[in-house]
């Protein structure tokens, strides 16, 4: 089945390249998925723009790194892919921690404020988080040993071998467990239906007896949780993590949020996919200079021609 | 005042909050646990280990230290705190009550009104006599060159921070990408000056048109964006002019930036220490010629005036003062003009505007034109006092300091904005003279490094604690009878 199926690619004389920028973009797509999820869920609930959240990310995968350390240097596990599979919980936890903190501090307080308090808050957590991570680890970029550096070939072609690496497989399929466990949780339990409540209609669903602040702040828990994967996904994949590097993936994922439709969990997994792919194409085929500059281009023009994203529910206009 | 001011009219006649019972020293004990607690897990890995260069690699040095310090910390203060039956956070009902203000000005807000009437003029007499200040009080002219550059600095934010409140403050429309327009500005001087050798008088009105032209073609696709999209999509168009600046290394130079921009000249007339520069100028203008005093050359002793490099630098401070006043004249005036009038419209209600025949799309596209023009003489004037710029110089994080002065001064608050900036780029250089601190927690410790993370933190506690500004009361436009000051409270933030 295997080898049938990429003798049909063979055979389809598909640009052996293309289809390993295929894979590359994915890869990256899932990355950016598993952010755009946090802003759009925090988006769908309370309707501001978590721009912290790409630095809840950034310190993800510090905090990964660190334990990636511990385990490995101080506590002597052997298997990478184990040790993955533990900072990546821990990361979790903690990072989750950082989410609820920040909601509790930051942004519980602006509730009922006006409009743009929640956003300029979320700036200078934005801020205030990548010159945390600065002072507290220094700004040079911090490079991980390498990890799990095998590849799988499928084909060949031309002298061209389309392969897919441990990482890669590792990252997608991460990817799709979380989103199912997520899919159940957001679908099948009384916190989902509690937010899905919220998101709807806050003071109806407090009327009802859901408990909105604790919903609030569990929903900034969940984004922090997705965060924390994909920041130990990309910790794997590039192998190293500087302060700044919050900012651009974060602003990418709310392109993705945006382009799939805010608010729409789908649509944020396809968005993230989306922007992964024409980004990596990008790179592969015109200039790699300009990628961020591509992906920028693709939020002004989604938000203008399309507003209400792909899978989204159009905004209406109230008086 | 604050604090009466405060109270909206409804919970008057409802009595204040009562005084909530002592807590008991268990719970607060407690709960400063929890705090600790949490603290703990916050710091674990991020301070606990401090990751390393190596030889091979990355090391982990641990600093358990730090994080019992902060965990302490957080403990007494959080104790504290709640003993003494303080809210870090005001609550939530005061918040919402706080919101919620339907009154009409209320007499004591006309105090703020005159108070914040008075500061104005007290403003610009300090902002005009500051390099005297400054040189009387470091005691000549070249000790006096921090204190000069700082205040051109400032200048420079409050001339940005005017510039950004007419569109933000004044036509409600959230920009979060003026740095483009800076950079524009910034770069029109540079390369229009480095390749045609332009004198900067003659680039400067040029760099305005260039950034009011592009803040329309920016304002064209935002046209019908809202809140907090228009805030991204403004962002993107931030990132993406200083991505090209960085990659488009043929024209910009790339990120090693554009060097050897001419200096500012007295009107064309350069500052060198010579009979055709500046000081030959100084010679002619006081009638001294090779020992012959003129009529003000008793002033300057038998060798008269001499030239000092200082010169340029109280030129520059003028110069952004002038220009800031520009910004701020012009603005003043064009609130009363239709299309002012139509800013603050649009900012208040936007359908009501359209119904109302307001032509939205000529009313923001102007209010981004405008806005980004000053944005534009401030990037040339960054420019040609620099001498060299680059992409670095652009980026977000001048964006949001730029948003929060003119946030913080209250948005559509003149004088609010000045006094933000002040305190926003004033305050962390004041970081700078705290050395004696590396006394108290080791000699690595340099202030200057916490610079942003106090900024940060400033933001996040800024908008908690008074979240319509410093300066929360606002001058109408239009008068009916009599003159009243207008609380922020009442005034829209706008839609867009």
């Amino acid at each position: 089945m295997h080898a049938s199926l990429m003798d049909l690619i063979a055979w389809l004389g598909v640009d052996p390249n293309f289809v390993q920028q295929l894979i590359n973009g994915l890869t990256l797509g899932s990355i950016y998925g598993l952010i755009a999820i946090g802003y759009t869920m925090v988006f769908g609930i309370i309707g501001m723009v978590n721009f912290a959240h790409g630095d809840v990310f950034m310190l993800s995968a510090f905090i990964a790194l660190i334990f990636f350390l511990v385990l490995t240097t101080i506590i002597g596990i052997g298997s990478v892919a184990l040790a993955l599979f533990i900072v990546m919980l821990i990361a979790m936890v903690l990072t989750s921690l950082w989410g609820w903190a920040l909601e509790r501090l930051a942004y519980r307080p602006l509730r009922g404020s006006f409009r743009l308090a929640p956003l300029i808050s979320a700036i200078g957590v934005s801020i205030f988080l990548s010159n945390f991570v600065q002072v507290a680890q220094g700004a040079r970029n911090k490079p991980t040993p390498p990890m799990l550096p095998d590849v799988i070939p499928l084909f060949e072609r031309d002298g061209y071998v389309v392969a897919l690496s441990y990482k890669q497989l590792i990252i997608m399929l991460t990817t799709i467990v979380v989103l199912a466990i997520f899919w159940f949780v957001v679908q099948r339990t009384s916190l989902g239906r509690a937010q899905r409540a919220c998101e709807q209609d806050r003071k109806m669903a407090a009327l009802v007896g859901i408990d909105v602040d604790r919903t609030i702040a569990l929903t900034f828990v969940l984004g922090a949780g997705l965060a924390a994967i994909a920041g130990t996904m990309y910790l794997l994949y590039y192998g190293v993590v500087n302060f700044a590097d919050g900012f651009v993936p974060g602003v990418k994922a709310f392109t993705a949020a945006v382009l799939g439709g805010i608010g729409s969990l789908p649509g944020a997994v396809i968005g993230g996919l989306i922007i992964g792919l024409v980004e990596v194409l990008w790179s592969a085929y015109f200039s790699i200079a300009y990628k961020d500059v591509a992906a920028f281009c693709i939020l002004i023009i989604v938000l203008t021609f399309m507003p209400s994203g792909l899978l989204g529910r159009p905004e209406v206009e109230k008086v | 005042m604050a604090a009466s001011a405060r109270l909206p009219a409804g919970a008057v006649s409802a009595a204040p909050e009562p005084p909530r019972p002592a807590p008991g020293f268990a719970d607060a004990l407690r709960d400063a646990l929890y705090a600790a607690l949490i603290t703990l897990g916050l710091s674990i890995p991020l301070l606990a280990l401090r990751t390393e260069q190596g030889p091979n690699g990355l090391v982990l040095e641990p600093r358990w230290g730090l994080v019992a310090a902060c965990c302490g910390i957080v403990f007494v203060g959080r104790l504290l705190l709640r003993l003494l039956g303080l809210r870090a956070v005001p609550s939530r009902r005061s918040m919402a009550a706080r919101g919620a203000v339907t009154t009409r000005a209320e007499p004591e807000r006309q105090s703020g009104f005159a108070l914040s009437a008075l500061l104005g003029p007290v403003f610009l007499g300090i902002a005009v006599t500051f390099p005297l200040l400054a040189y009387l009080s470091a005691g000549g002219l070249t000790e006096s060159r921090y204190w000069v550059d700082l205040g051109i600095l400032i200048l420079t934010y409050v001339m940005l921070g005017w510039g950004l409140n007419i569109v933000v403050g004044l036509a409600g429309l959230l920009d979060l990408g003026y740095v483009a327009f800076y950079a524009v500005g910034a770069y029109s001087y540079a390369l229009l000056a480095t390749t045609f050798s332009l004198s900067f008088w003659i680039c400067l009105p040029l760099a305005g048109i260039l950034a009011a032209f592009w803040g329309i073609l920016l304002g064209f696709p935002v046209l019908r964006l809202r809140g907090d999209y228009l805030a991204i999509v403004t962002l993107a168009f931030g990132e993406i002019i200083r991505l090209v600046l960085i990659n488009w290394v043929d024209v910009t130079g790339g990120g090693a930036g554009i060097s050897s921009i001419p200096r500012v000249t007295f009107f064309g007339i350069p500052f060198t220490n010579d009979e055709t520069g500046f000081l030959g100028w100084m010679r002619w203008l006081l009638g001294w010629r090779d020992g012959a005093q003129g009529s003000l050359g008793w002033l300057f002793g038998p060798e008269g005036p001499t030239f000092s490099p200082m010169h340029r630098i109280i030129f520059l401070y003028y110069l952004i003062l002038v220009l800031a006043l520009i910004t701020n004249l012009v603005t003043l005036r064009l609130r009363r003009l239709p299309v002012g009038r139509a800013w603050e419209a649009l900012r208040e209600d936007e359908i009501a505007c359209r119904s109302l025949g307001i032509n939205t799309t000529s009313t923001k596209l102007t209010a981004f034109a405008i806005g980004a023009m000053f944005g534009g003489f401030a990037g040339s004037f960054f420019a040609v006092r620099q001498g060299f710029i680059s992409p670095e110089s652009f980026n977000f994080l001048e964006s949001a300091t730029i948003l929060a002065i003119v946030v913080l001064g209250g948005m559509g608050s003149q004088i609010g904005v000045a006094i933000a900036a002040v305190a926003m780029v004033g305050g962390p250089e004041m970081l700078r003279n705290l050395g004696f601190l590396s006394h108290v927690f080791g000699s690595g410790f340099d202030p200057n490094e916490y610079r942003f993370l106090l900024f940060g933190m400033g933001m996040v506690l800024m908008m908690i604690w008074r979240p319509r500004g410093l300066i929360s009361v606002r001058e109408p436009s239009v008068v009916l009878r009599e003159r009243r000051a207008i609380s922020g409270s009442h005034v829209k933030e706008g839609h867009g």
